[in-house]
């Protein structure tokens, strides 16, 4: 229970921070002021609360229980083509936003694909895209911290009532302090986090005996041994996973934080430092949670490896059913907080639990964005702000996140998937199909309004249409040595479409590369045969780039 | 021609990090317990980094900044 009652007072001085940050605010009325900062962020905070905003839940918990099950690759999967891919859409991208957010006030993508392509109700088409495929990642947050706490209290504190604490602490600093209180709490925690990494590894290095005896032990068991490489993963899948991190430029509450900085050389240290930041945390999270399968006197870990077992002996001939449950018991989400349950000492398990929240707890920055997208994109757009005001558009937006909150979760309750399992095959795939969207609007003058439609019309579709594939077609079980999947369309003898264990495959690849592709080329063919914004218009946007 | 090198570089890298030279095994063992294919992608965060900081020392957008305090255009 000490470790709990650490959390307990990390989560007070999380509130703290937000609603000392309110209180600080000026001028606290102002859209700009509650939402954006008033674009008044420094070099420190802006670098770790965009990095911090980032990283979500399965950063900690579900890069361990992916390592804990498919190896290292999970590193690579995830982590080190992130720390390329996103730094450099801030660097192409987000400064670029950044520039014309500050040139034409701009507080939300929606804004500027308006302003950009001359619409107003396709406008409104893509918020509803975008906050639909948001949900599932603030679910993901409320999720975390209701397993975070049952593992942390030893189960005295259920997983409805940790989630509901965290929902509480999240949608009160958020409510209270708006995108400053979010900036400052989000710093406090990356700070904690980034500590969390290298504080466990150490711990539960020690703890083992150290790694070597570990590795050589993995190693000599074959049903462990390829933790250590990748076979378990083709190529392809690999590949395909570098086009996830495409998401990351595309998530309103990643462009919308590029809104707050005070001067755009805030964003070099975020680009250069990004890899480092992504590669401190992950790295310890990957590697011990590989290292979890040597742990054999930890019965919840021992039943994840049965279950792993009987699943890939006997999955074949098992109903859908019963192999979904056995899925979710071998599910590693809370193998890192069992190892700081075995090897830590008490305090220190408390310390590290709170790093664990810190990560858990980022889904304020999609609070918060949600709320400013509605209040600017749908409330100020439709007349709200016209007719009753800015001081009311705040209140408004506050009235949101409580909404918002409740409704995730409520539906944090029933999810039934894995935290990372959600966040992946909805959110993360459908937002980096969403990235033509910003890349036509910021560097082709050919791109129009039309196009943009194109995009998040069959971003909608491919996503939906993966979703009801997935539940039509149950996951086969894993089959070691041997192909599992269930081929539902083939061409020329080639796997065209199949249901895999770990979700969707198209062509060998993840659906994420037929839909960042079908997107783009979608805005290239509908472009071209639709009508250009007016040449004024488009002289604001591209003489940016003739300087 | 700079721009070009940075492309170039980017996009070297973005192949670097498909490493399938090192995808059925896990020797050798850096320190003794690092995998091969896991140190090969922590190597790669480094680089990543390396990467940003020539982008950000040669190529920086500095453009978009005195754009903004320009007037607009009637």
């Amino acid at each position: 229970m000490i470790p709990a009652i650490v959390v307990f007072i990390y989560l007070a001085t999380v509130l703290y921070i937000g609603i000392f940050a309110f209180r600080k605010a000026k001028g606290r009325e102002k859209a700009e002021d509650y939402f954006l900062a008033s674009r008044s962020l420094g070099p420190f905070v802006f670098l770790f609360s965009l990095f911090g905003t980032n990283m979500t839940a399965f950063a900690i918990l579900g890069s361990s229980g992916h390592a804990f099950s498919n190896g290292i690759v999970t590193f690579g999967l995830m982590a080190s083509s992130s720390g390329l891919v996103i730094p450099l859409t801030i660097f192409l991208i987000g400064t670029r936003v950044w520039a014309l957010g500050k040139k034409y006030g701009f507080m939300t993508p929606v804004q500027m694909f308006r302003d950009r392509w001359e619409c107003g109700h396709i406008g409104t088409v893509i918020f509803v895209v975008q906050a639909v495929l948001l949900i599932p990642y603030i679910i993901i947050g409320i999720m975390g911290g209701g397993t975070t706490l049952n593992a942390i209290s030893g189960g005295v504190v259920p997983y409805w009532f940790g989630g509901a604490i965290v929902a509480m602490v999240v949608m009160s600093y958020v409510f209270f302090g708006g995108m400053r209180g979010t900036a400052w709490v989000n710093t406090f925690q990356t700070i904690l986090f980034l500590l969390f990494g290298a504080i466990a590894l150490i711990v539960i290095g020690v703890g083992m005996g150290g790694f070597t005896n570990a590795v050589q032990a993995i190693q000599s068991s074959p049903a462990l041994a390829p933790l250590l490489t990748r076979e378990r993963i083709s190529p392809l899948y690999f590949f395909s996973y570098t086009f996830i991190p495409l998401s990351a430029i595309a998530f309103p509450h990643i462009l919308i934080f590029c809104l707050t900085a005070r001067k755009m050389n805030q964003f070099k240290k975020t680009v250069i430092f990004y890899p480092l930041c992504i590669l401190a945390i992950w790295l310890p999270c990957v590697f011990l949670g590989v290292m979890a399968n040597r742990v054999t006197d930890v019965p919840q870990i021992r039943a994840k490896q049965e279950a792993r077992r009987v699943l890939a002996t006997q999955g074949k001939t098992m109903a859908p059913e019963a192999r979904d449950d056995l899925r979710e018991k071998a599910a590693g989400d809370d193998v890192i907080l069992l190892l700081l349950e075995r090897y830590a000492p008490f305090w220190l398990a408390g310390l590290l639990g709170a790093g664990i929240m810190a990560a858990v707890m980022a889904s304020d920055s999609q609070i918060l964005a949600l709320s400013t997208m509605f209040t600017e994109d749908v409330f100020a757009f439709y007349g709200g702000k016209r007719r009753f005001g800015e001081a009311v558009q705040v209140q408004t937006g506050r009235i949101f996140i409580v909404i918002i909150t409740l409704f995730a979760y409520a539906v944090a309750l029933r999810a039934p998937e894995t935290i990372f399992e959600l966040a992946i095959q909805y959110a993360f795939s459908g937002f980096a199909a969403l990235s033509p969207l910003l890349v036509a609007a910021l560097f082709w003058k050919g791109s129009t309004k039309w196009g943009a439609l194109a995009v998040t019309v069959w971003t909608a579709a491919a996503v939906a249409a993966v979703a009801i594939f997935q539940q039509v077609v149950p996951a086969p079980a894993p089959a070691p040595g041997q192909n599992p999947n269930i081929v539902v369309c083939a061409v020329g003898g080639i796997e065209a479409l199949s249901r895999t264990p770990a979700g969707t495959a198209v062509f060998g690849f993840m659906p994420v590369v037929p839909m960042v592709i079908v997107s783009a080329l979608l805005m290239i063919v509908v472009s071209k045969i639709t009508r250009t914004p007016r040449a004024t218009t488009l002289a604001r946007y591209f003489k940016l780039e003739a300087t | 021609m700079k721009r070009i090198l940075l492309v170039i570089v980017v996009v070297a890298l973005y192949v670097l990090h498909q490493d399938f030279w090192f995808w059925r095994t896990a020797h050798p063992l850096v320190l003794g317990f690092i995998p091969i294919g896991l140190f090969y992608q922590a190597c790669f965060s480094v680089a990543a980094s390396l990467v940003m900081w020539l982008l950000v020392k040669y190529d920086w957008p500095s453009q978009l900044e005195r754009e903004i305090e320009q007037p607009e255009p009637e």
